[in-house]
């Protein structure tokens, strides 16, 4: 898995939104004032008049894709992913989610890396809340790449889904032809004595992680779940019965997002000791997006540190961890 | 493709007429709304009385008035839509519905029981013919409207009708004035705004809970074509009712709010008035006393 560059997460789903708005004369996009910055501002060049502002509205912002999504067609809105997803909470549970109304939020500027903005623009906690909503898709990429394949799957799948996305550039390392399938992860490094379970931005922090621990002669698997729901029961239950133990790696809260999904998946089929790498119980702050992930913990040092304690806690068998090949895979 | 994607494609052909539903007149209609949300309330053993019966009038002459283009034999058809934004007063909808021919008024029945298509707060996963969104959360349902106000003017460029109706106190939810702003910047001729200003919300007067007057100002301000109707008369609603046509049909560019004044209750003397009847249902005796009043004035 080599780097072939770097790029942030928002291009991809600029590029992949014109992509749609080509293919598809129903794809219409909702600004919320900050269309430069999430890069929506690439499909209102295009497609002017598919494009409208709604201003700094993003309730309001929110119904009215479930309005235009209830009239047919496939409305996209994007903001700051601390608005989009969480100051419309309620509109995005009752109109969009309850309605199965066919609406897609954009939630950029997600996690620390926005930087100098400071923890009020840093969401932390969205995963969490959109993966508990019925009916809903929850995507996190990785890359450029797998943003823009992103985008361009959930306008064409049927229902209510959410992309997150970040600010910063952050490797590349997916191409055009990485296989992309909403609901299914990427096994990115096969491996069988730790399983490492990211996504975002810290997929690649994992794969540094891995190529480390193979100096020491630890083989390390590492899975991409870009799609936080549906989640992949199967690839995450296979990863624990062949590997022992696992290590999670968000740029999220540790409650309650990817760690909390793969915890819930593991108790039931295949209980393992888990270390989980993510912002652990706090706010973000201002500063550079290097800085804050190293201060945050969201470096591949972490990740390598916590495999350790993590085969550690396996060897020691003071998880109790058992024999579980036998036992059939429930869904979550 | 999903079903309102297909719709979508098919929504130029107008396959609906302005029909007047009232042969009778009004009033019996409105008349038999009220003892259906009665019946329905009590037999359900909870729910909303006040705004449902307070409305009743304007539920008539949306359904039955002509103004809404519809056919009540599919309502899946290309049609002008009404949001029902304040969902706790679903039991009016789901009445109007019903005589209207919408779905069988047996089914009332079945208001908030264990898998019915008439749930406490409108869903629309249990799909009701009619009910076009889920609503229940205040200040969500006009937002939804001007979406599809949107859509019908602005992308599919059609002449269809987008009608919300938001009780009073739900004008103290801020998004309402957001949703306010974008039909009025969308210049969208197409939606009619209905308030039930009946100034009665669960814990007390409007103005004491939170004042939200001057309504009238609030939606002239917020660029609104606004009228100001008696609730309980059918001229003056219609009066109301062709104020928008009018915008519509001269392509004012503007929307129009219609504030209904009326009285929560209305048609049941001893709910008349009184805010304490926003969030109960009638008892057995007090639902046969409704019931009786209601007769002598079909």
């Amino acid at each position: 898995m080599e780097l072939l560059g770097s790029k942030p997460t928002r291009f991809g789903f600029g590029d992949g939104l014109v992509d749609l708005g080509e293919r598809h004369s129903n794809v219409i996009v909702l600004g919320g004032d900050i269309t430069g910055s999430v890069m929506t501002s690439l499909f209102k060049e295009k497609f002017p008049d598919r494009f409208f502002s709604i201003g700094i509205a993003e309730q309001n912002a929110t119904t009215i894709a479930a309005g235009l999504a209830l009239s047919g067609k496939i409305p996209f809105f994007a903001s700051y992913g601390a608005f989009c997803a969480l100051r419309n909470a309620d509109q995005l549970r009752i109109s969009v989610a309850y309605n199965e109304a066919n609406v897609k939020i954009g939630g950029g500027h997600a996690g620390i890396s926005v930087g100098p903005d400071g923890a009020t623009h840093q969401v932390l906690e969205e995963v969490a809340f959109l993966r508990t909503l019925p009916h809903m898709t929850m995507i996190v990429p990785a890359d450029y790449e797998e943003a823009r394949k992103a985008t361009v799957a959930m306008g064409e799948m049927v229902g209510p889904a959410y992309i997150r996305f970040g600010r910063s550039p952050v490797p590349l390392f997916t191409t055009p032809d990485t296989p992309f399938q909403l609901g299914k992860a990427n096994l990115v490094m096969e491996g069988t004595d730790v399983a490492l379970i990211a996504n975002g931005a810290l997929v690649w922090e994992s794969i540094l992680a891995a190529k480390e621990l193979a100096k020491k002669g630890i083989s390390a698997r590492v899975i991409n779940v870009h799609t936080v729901k549906p989640f992949d029961v199967e690839t995450v239950t296979t990863a624990a019965r062949e590997c022992g133990c696992i290590v999670t790696a968000e740029e999220h809260q540790v409650h309650a997002g990817l760690g909390g999904a793969v915890a819930e998946v593991t108790a039931k089929n295949a209980p393992v000791p888990i270390e989980f790498v993510g912002v652990k119980d706090s706010f973000g702050g201002s500063g550079e997006p290097e800085e804050l992930m190293v201060k945050f913990g969201l470096t591949w040092k972490e990740i390598y540190a916590s495999a350790l304690v993590a085969m550690e806690r396996r060897d020691k068998g003071s998880s109790g961890f058992r024999a579980v090949k036998d036992v059939p895979v429930y869904s979550a | 493709m999903t079903d309102d994607m297909k719709r979508s494609l098919e929504f130029n052909e107008t396959t609906f007429t302005n029909e007047r539903r009232a042969p009778e007149g009004f009033a019996p209609i409105a008349n038999e709304i009220r003892r259906d949300i009665v019946r329905m309330l009590v037999r359900a053993g909870s729910g909303h009385s006040g705004g449902p019966l307070g409305s009743a009038d304007i539920f008539t002459m949306l359904y039955f008035g002509g103004n809404m283009r519809y056919n009540p034999a599919d309502m899946q058809a290309p049609r002008d839509r009404f949001v029902l934004s304040a969902g706790h007063m679903a039991p009016v909808m789901y009445a109007a519905l019903a005589n209207a021919g919408c779905y069988p008024k047996k089914e009332q029945e079945t208001l908030r029981k264990y898998n019915t298509r008439l749930q406490g707060h409108p869903g629309r996963d249990m799909h009701l013919p009619g009910i076009e969104t889920s609503s229940g959360s205040l200040g969500q349902g006009i937002s939804i409207a001007v979406g599809m106000a949107m859509s019908d003017k602005l992308v599919d460029k059609n002449d269809h009708r987008v009608f919300s109706l938001t009780g009073d106190g739900e004008l103290q939810e801020g998004s309402v004035w957001e949703a306010a702003m974008s039909a009025s910047h969308f210049k969208l001729d197409n939606f009619c705004w209905l308030i039930d200003n009946n100034d009665c919300q669960i814990d007390g007067r409007v103005p004491d809970v939170m004042d939200v007057y001057p309504i009238d100002k609030k939606c002239e301000s917020f660029g609104f074509d606004t009228i100001v109707v008696n609730g309980h008369d059918y001229a003056d609603l219609q009066r109301g009712f062709d104020r928008f046509l009018e915008n519509q049909r001269s392509g004012s560019g503007k929307p129009t709010a219609i504030i209904c004044q009326t009285f929560m209750g209305h048609g049941v003397s001893f709910m008349n008035d009184k805010f304490e009847w926003h969030g109960k249902p009638p008892s057995k005796d007090q639902a046969t006393a409704a019931l009786e009043e209601l007769a002598q004035h079909p």
